[in-house]
């Protein structure tokens, strides 16, 4: 990452996929785009014509590839200023200002141990950057997502998760349910516990690297269930957003 | 409250403003109870441009950042010490 200072740039939406009927994955064209590193996230910020200008910050859901786009997957928040247009508004064409990649510390750097990721609702977007990120360099450090949703139908990612599980024996995922499960299933819906962590994360022994992402209350608890389980709180890192508006 | 509570990962845009580094992998030491944390780590409270970030610790006040239109003020009071990783100084001078 070069050493100048940060300003905004000019983005333009390149294309935008529907993901899920609240959630829209945007490919943005960049230009002059420095790459970013899986887990890094932008501000965007949108002016009215009166002047009135609000900001966010959105996870990176793409890995970097030279030349290529910077995709950012906005969930529709209820009265949500900014999301609701990013969602329902912005039409292929349309500009929008981005300042970024920003953020060095919620990020994974192709490092040798196994990975532990842990994904509240839309917090499995930078997380999915980092699953992306390690099949594009064929990474051999196993990863395990364990990716808590209210019901099957709020999932994101979910063709690409089970076509990424089958093709590559070094990822695993957990899907949790917290208000509704499909069918079958074999667990009741509810809360992520300390047991789901045990089964399908990584043993403290194994030293993995954890990171969390989601609502602040999900991550405070699966934190805690973490390091209740022996893992090192130094090996944690967490990511929270409030709900972003 | 909690429900627009963020962490210092957020901020990293308003501080890399500011700063030629990244500020959010910085080392702030709590001036209330002395704790040490990764500037990502502490908890922070916007929306922006208005962010006020408190220790993990003993939610004390470590950093506020306004962001206005044509300058930011940076409250640093509630920090001892920042600690910035940097690159060995045998790099500077050939950078």
């Amino acid at each position: 990452m070069t050493n100048r200072r940060l300003t905004w740039r000019a983005a333009v939406l390149e294309a935008a996929r529907q993901e899920t009927p609240s959630a829209r994955t945007l490919v943005l064209r960049v230009p002059d785009w420095p790459g970013h590193l899986s887990g890094q996230h932008v501000d965007v910020r949108l002016t009215a014509p009166d002047g009135y200008s609000a900001q966010r910050s959105y996870s990176i859901a793409s890995a970097w590839q030279d030349g290529g786009t910077v995709e950012l997957t906005v969930q529709r928040v209820e009265d949500g200023e900014v999301s609701s247009y990013l969602t329902d508004d912005l039409q292929v064409g349309q500009p929008l200002e981005l300042r970024g990649p920003v953020g060095g510390w919620f990020v994974w750097r192709n490092a040798p141990p196994p990975v532990l990721l842990v994904a509240g609702g839309s917090g499995v977007v930078p997380l999915m950057a980092m699953i992306r990120a390690r099949g594009d360099v064929r990474g051999r450090q196993p990863f395990r997502l364990i990716y808590s949703v209210r019901t099957p139908q709020d999932a994101l990612y979910v063709n690409e998760l089970a076509r990424r599980v089958r093709d590559d024996p070094g990822l695993d995922v957990r899907f949790v349910y917290t208000r509704k499960a499909p069918d079958g299933w074999p667990d009741p819906p509810g809360r992520l516990t300390v047991a789901t962590i045990n089964t399908y994360g990584w043993p403290p022994d194994f030293a993995p690297d954890v990171f969390v992402c989601g609502p602040t209350s999900f991550v405070e608890a699966a934190a805690d269930i973490l390091v209740a389980l022996g893992h090192d709180p130094k090996k944690i890192r967490t990511e929270r957003f409030g709900g972003t508006s | 409250m909690s429900e627009h509570e963020l962490d210092g990962n957020a901020m990293a845009g308003d501080l890399r403003e500011v700063f030629a580094v990244d500020v959010t992998t910085a080392v702030a030491t709590c001036g209330g109870c002395g704790e040490p944390s990764v500037v990502a780590r502490l908890r922070v409270w916007g929306p922006a441009p208005g962010l006020v970030a408190r220790c993990p610790s003993c939610d004390d006040v470590v950093l506020r950042l306004v962001r206005g239109p044509e300058r930011a003020w940076l409250d640093l009071r509630g920090a001892v010490s920042l600690q910035v990783a940097m690159p060995p100084l045998s790099t500077v001078a050939e950078g």
